[in-house]
């Protein structure tokens, strides 16, 4: 045990003592966090519109004046006629333009429909949508508000609710899964790169030749990087609850418990990096390449899995960081319990157990 | 019987798929002795250097290192020898003291004995001043004694140099072979791999390995009879080309 913690020091030194991983052990967790949760946002917020009124009445008034106090949008430009618009987009600043038709007041009245045209820029055709769906939603209500004295015989009304994350704030999204690749970043790559520096100076050799047993080498190189592991998730969760106000409505036990089965996950393939990779180089290499993509490009972290091709879809079930990102987004959102995500739980624990054999059954033979 | 031979190797050999590493080797070396193993880039040092240490198992053949079979009591094997290589000088980012305090802790010495033998490695190489220095910033030389003496520590019967002095100064590698001497009056066992051939003329006996085969063993001054040279060098170049 006094060997063991003699050991756990010295590995502290080299972390404590290296400005590389300390930005990447501390820094990386806070400035991934902080950039997800406020600058990369799927949503909109105070976009420029431009607004075409052809029949400059009331009415039209009321709804520029609803859009215009919304939050989402802010009126930058009114314009006076149709050839004004290809121009205005093509500045770029302007992502919508509304166009209401002339006597909209009166044909409202009378025919009791009138028309307002949405434009947008779909160059990013994500915010186009967006900005198509809340301008239509703000008409729609303006129009309940209106209608609400007259009783029309029969209207279905759907009232969506979305569950979960009722703000729909990508937030909620972004910290599962950066919670993922931070754990994965820790406990995988660092503790590759940390195994194959050893090999590189030569002193893996002389560990080898004390009584230390190999297990015991490797199981000292990788405990300091589970308790760093576990400093970040906290670090994670407090940011996510305190900055970003992101609930956890399931029991904060089993989310620290699931984190500390995935960080062992994680731990486990990079022991296995380490034992193909010769160099801190190669290592590197391999987690980022092998486990950083598919983690952010395979897990659903960003892309939703139930829409990529078939082939993807199969290939994603082999990546750990899907499991972990389901089990999380169901503790932390949906407040499930075991009974929920036992399955998840049980793919992890099997993945981490087949690392673990694999690396044994390559250490070994890397020792005849 | 107990016999004073602290290394006994018999018909070791090691093959790696078709090819033979180590080919039947045998020899002894006795305690105190300080061994120079000797044999061009290729030819099997490493290997041999590596069953003996017990990090690879031998092919066939048998060995006791300190009375312990390399088969079945490595971890034995492992508390009783030190080891130091040439690639390898300590760790760079830890402090002298750290390094020793971190070698002595894994060959399970006690905090007092870690403190005192720190106190007493510091004294003896009079690293007084850069004690709490790390020791990337020390020089090549610095390193390399020190290592030996953190190799030390823990009071192996048999001490394993690979190349101990490869890239040193000549003066350095004086004063590390001065190290080497005392270490063996004190009854360690010194087993040393090198290619320096004036070091090898430093050696109680000396063998040289060809192809995996023990080609020559005695001491220095027999093996210029035998071989009809002036110097060790002449030696192993009248044997390394046949």
């Amino acid at each position: 045990m006094k060997r063991f913690i003699g050991f756990i020091t010295k590995e502290f030194y080299h972390i404590f003592r290296d400005k590389r991983s300390l930005f990447i052990l501390f820094g990386m967790p806070i400035a991934q966090i902080l950039l997800f949760g406020f600058a990369i946002t799927n949503e909109i917020n105070n976009v420029d519109i431009a607004i075409l009124d052809k029949s400059k009445d009331a009415t039209t008034q009321e709804i520029i004046n609803k859009i215009a106090a919304s939050k989402y949008f802010s009126v930058k430009q009114l314009i006076e006629n149709e050839s004004a618009i290809e121009s205005i987009f093509k500045k770029g600043k302007v992502k919508a333009v509304l166009v209401f038709e002339n006597n909209f007041s009166k044909k409202l009245t009378k025919e009791n429909t009138a028309t307002i045209q949405i434009i947008t820029d779909a160059t990013d055709p994500n915010t186009a949508n967006t900005i198509s769906n809340y301008t239509s939603s703000i008409v729609q209500n303006y129009q309940q508000a209106i209608n609400k004295n007259i009783k029309i015989a029969y209207q279905i009304v759907p009232e969506t609710r979305m569950v979960y994350n009722p703000e729909l704030k990508s937030v909620f999204m972004f910290v599962p899964g950066v919670m993922t690749i931070i754990l994965m970043l820790v406990s995988a790559m660092m503790t590759s790169i940390s195994i194959t520096r050893e090999k590189e100076l030569g002193t893996m050799e002389i560990l080898l030749v004390s009584p230390l047993k190999p297990f015991q080498v490797i199981i000292g190189k990788v405990v300091p990087y589970i308790f760093l592991a576990v400093i970040n998730a906290i670090v994670i969760v407090l940011l996510s609850i305190f900055i970003f106000k992101m609930p956890v409505q399931g029991s904060l036990f089993l989310l620290a418990m699931e984190s500390i089965l995935f960080i062992i996950t994680s731990l486990s393939l990079g022991i296995l990096i380490s034992t193909i990779a010769a160099t801190q180089q190669t290592a590197m290499m391999i987690s980022l390449m092998g486990l950083m993509l598919p983690v952010i490009l395979l897990s659903g972290f960003i892309f939703p899995i139930a829409s990529m091709p078939a082939p993807l879809q199969v290939i994603s079930h082999i990546i750990p960081a899907k499991w972990f990102i389901i089990i999380i987004k169901g503790i932390m959102l949906k407040g499930v319990g075991i009974a929920f995500i036992w399955k998840e739980t049980l793919i992890l624990v099997a993945m981490t157990l087949f690392f673990m054999v694999l690396s044994v059954k390559k250490y070994k033979i890397r020792l005849e | 019987m107990k016999n004073d031979n602290v290394i006994q190797v018999k018909n070791l050999t090691k093959k790696f798929g078709d090819f033979t590493a180590v080919d039947s080797i045998s020899f002894e070396v006795k305690k105190g002795e300080i061994f120079g193993f000797l044999g061009a880039n290729g030819a099997g040092k490493t290997t041999a250097m590596k069953m003996l240490i017990g990090i690879s198992k031998p092919t066939s053949g048998s060995a006791q290192i300190a009375d312990f079979d390399v088969y079945t009591h490595t971890e034995d094997i492992k508390k009783n020898i030190g080891y130091m290589s040439q690639k390898f000088a300590l760790y760079d980012d830890l402090t002298v003291r750290e390094n020793s305090t971190f070698f002595g802790g894994i060959y399970g010495l006690s905090r007092a004995q870690i403190k005192e033998k720190t106190m007493q490695l510091i004294e003896e190489l009079n690293l007084q001043a850069v004690a709490n220095e790390l020791v990337g910033s020390l020089p090549l030389g610095w390193k390399q004694k020190i290592a030996f003496s953190v190799a030390l520590l823990h009071n192996p019967k048999i001490i394993f140099l690979d190349e101990p002095t490869g890239g040193v100064d000549p003066i350095t590698r004086r004063q590390f072979w001065e190290m080497i001497y005392k270490t063996a009056n004190n009854g360690t066992t010194i087993f040393v791999t090198t290619h320096y051939m004036d070091e090898a003329e430093y050696c109680d006996r000396v063998s040289i390995m060809v192809n995996g085969k023990i080609e020559a063993l005695d001491t220095p001054k027999k093996l210029k009879e035998q071989f009809k040279a002036t110097d060790m060098n002449e030696v192993f170049l009248k044997l390394a080309r046949g």
